[in-house]
């Protein structure tokens, strides 16, 4: 058996259709997992003592299981429950409820690290609490969770290969069914490695240089 | 009127859960004078300066600035009520406060720290508010690090961009607790000159510090807090002079470097 890179890649506009799906499920599920789970962790943070409780229990619960047994469980476990779902949408709301419960954990990390005299500081000038949250934490908090949201964002794109088990046509899916039919395994899973780890260096690469950005705001705690 | 002070203290309590921090303080600062409040560690000083910057809620007692009753007055039957936030955004306006961390927002430069208030809370154009900004930093000799980040300033001059950020929105009254206490001894000058400065323009000042020779000589009142009790109270002459408080004794022998050393 010889390593047939040419196989693989006559396959290319497949491929490149599941990496454009990839990249969208990536982005869209980050993205709204950021979002959501920003409002969860001001919810915990600001909402009293019983929405801090109510929320615990799906965070917890989500970060305490596998993703690929959430997915399992959303997608063919849904229709008992009346939640019947396309495959994309089961996908992309999974993706966005885990990356939600572990977005809102290093927003609250965030919120936790601003030192409260700023905040003071933006009380005693007359901001009141919706300016003190756009102007001072909200900027603030990003500079000091960025590279903790640039890690979790890359294990998000390594999470979409999951998706392959609910049949999204996603890279995974698609380069192993190819690896699968020509037997071809090595030269497909070669070429799923290099695309993963391709997004994932740019992915750090975008974060670098927006820390290497916000490098000047960085203050040493006092 | 100006018998009016400007800042009036009657009965202040302040409790942290079973824990009496202030225990009934009476205090008058006058206006266009500066006060200065020393006392041991944990006496109290930062938490009743913090009252009077309402940034701490006190449990019982009044505040008055300007003659005017800061969040809560007293009712027909002498009861304690509290006033809508409405009323108490305006007096507290009047107060300006300096911290002993600075507290610059790090991702905001100089003038950015000192123009954002005008701009958010007073409505200001930008760009008037960054003029404005600029002749405050100017007056604490720093126009030339405007665009600089507070990580690139060091901390005599942070504390100078915080001193400019409050002056900014024109108080009539500035609070400062332990302006100097996290700067390098060499930085300590630069930070007092500036706040000798204001005193010299007649803005009422009450000062938390440690800088003995400091109080010594700017303070037109000294105020010893022990203990949450406000134990005695004069000008330099009366509080530093012989014969003295046993306490104060006692205090000034462990300030003897931060100038107390002169009064002895
Ligand atoms: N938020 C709080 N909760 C509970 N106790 C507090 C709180 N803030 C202050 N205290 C207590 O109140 C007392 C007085 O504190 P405060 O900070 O006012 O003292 P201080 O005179 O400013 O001391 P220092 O010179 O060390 O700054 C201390 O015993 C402190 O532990
Ligand atoms: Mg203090």
């Amino acid at each position: 058996m010889s390593f047939d890179l040419d196989l693989v890649l006559s396959f290319g506009p497949q491929i490149l259709t599941a990496l454009a799906i990839t990249i969208a499920l990536w982005v869209a599920g980050s993205g709204l997992g950021l979002v959501l789970g920003f409002f969860i962790a001001v919810a915990r943070r600001y909402g009293g003592k019983p929405v801090d409780t109510l929320l615990m229990l799906p965070v917890e619960l989500i970060r305490g299981t596998p993703f690929l047994v959430q997915i399992f469980l959303l997608y063919y476990g849904g229709p008992y429950v009346g939640l019947s779902l396309d495959k994309t949408v089961a996908g992309l709301l999974g993706l966005t409820v885990y990356g939600a419960a572990y977005y809102s954990e290093l927003w609250r990390a965030g919120f936790d690290a601003i030192p409260k005299g700023h905040l003071e500081a933006a009380d005693c000038v007359g901001l009141d609490r919706s300016q003190t949250m756009r102007r001072i934490i909200l900027p603030e908090m990003t500079m000091l969770v960025l590279p903790s949201m640039v890690n979790m964002t890359i294990l998000m794109l390594k999470e979409t290969a999951i998706l392959s088990i609910i049949s999204v046509p996603e890279l995974t899916l698609v380069v192993s069914a190819i690896g699968t039919e020509y037997y071809a395994f090595v030269e497909s899973f070669t070429i799923l490695a290099l695309l993963y780890w391709g997004l994932v260096e740019l992915c750090g690469a975008a974060g670098r240089h927006a820390e290497r950005r916000l490098s000047k705001y960085r203050f040493s705690v006092s | 009127m100006s018998l009016t002070p400007a800042i009036r203290v009657r009965g202040l309590v302040k409790r942290f859960g079973q824990t009496t921090v202030l225990d009934g303080i009476d205090l008058d600062a006058g206006r266009g004078e500066v006060t200065c409040l020393i006392g041991p560690s944990g006496s109290g000083k930062s938490t009743l300066l913090r009252c009077i910057a309402f940034l701490e809620e006190a449990t019982d007692g009044f505040i008055e600035i300007d003659g005017e009753p800061l969040g809560f007055a007293a009712g027909p039957s002498g009861e304690r009520m509290r006033l809508p936030q409405s009323a108490i955004r305006p007096v507290r306006s009047r107060v300006g406060m300096v911290f002993q961390q600075f507290n610059l927002w790090p991702h905001m430069t100089a003038l950015g720290n000192v123009s954002e208030a005008l701009v958010i809370v007073r409505g200001m154009k930008r760009r008037d508010a960054e003029a404005r900004a600029m002749a405050e930093l100017e007056k604490v000799g720093l126009s030339g690090r405007a665009s600089h980040y507070p990580s690139e300033l060091s901390g005599g001059q942070q504390q100078r961009v915080a001193i400019a950020r409050a002056l900014a929105l024109e108080p009539r009254i500035m609070l400062f607790d332990e302006p100097t206490s996290s700067l390098d001894p060499e930085l300590t000058g630069e930070v007092l000159n500036v706040m000798r400065d204001l005193a010299k323009t007649g803005m009422t000042m009450l000062v938390v510090t440690h800088e003995i020779g400091f109080a010594a000589s700017v303070g037109a009142k000294i105020v010893f807090l022990d203990h949450g009790k406000l134990l005695v109270q004069g000008t330099p002459g009366e509080v530093f002079g012989k014969p003295r408080h046993p306490r104060i004794e006692q205090f000034l022998d462990t300030y003897l470097d931060r100038g107390a050393a002169t009064l002895l």
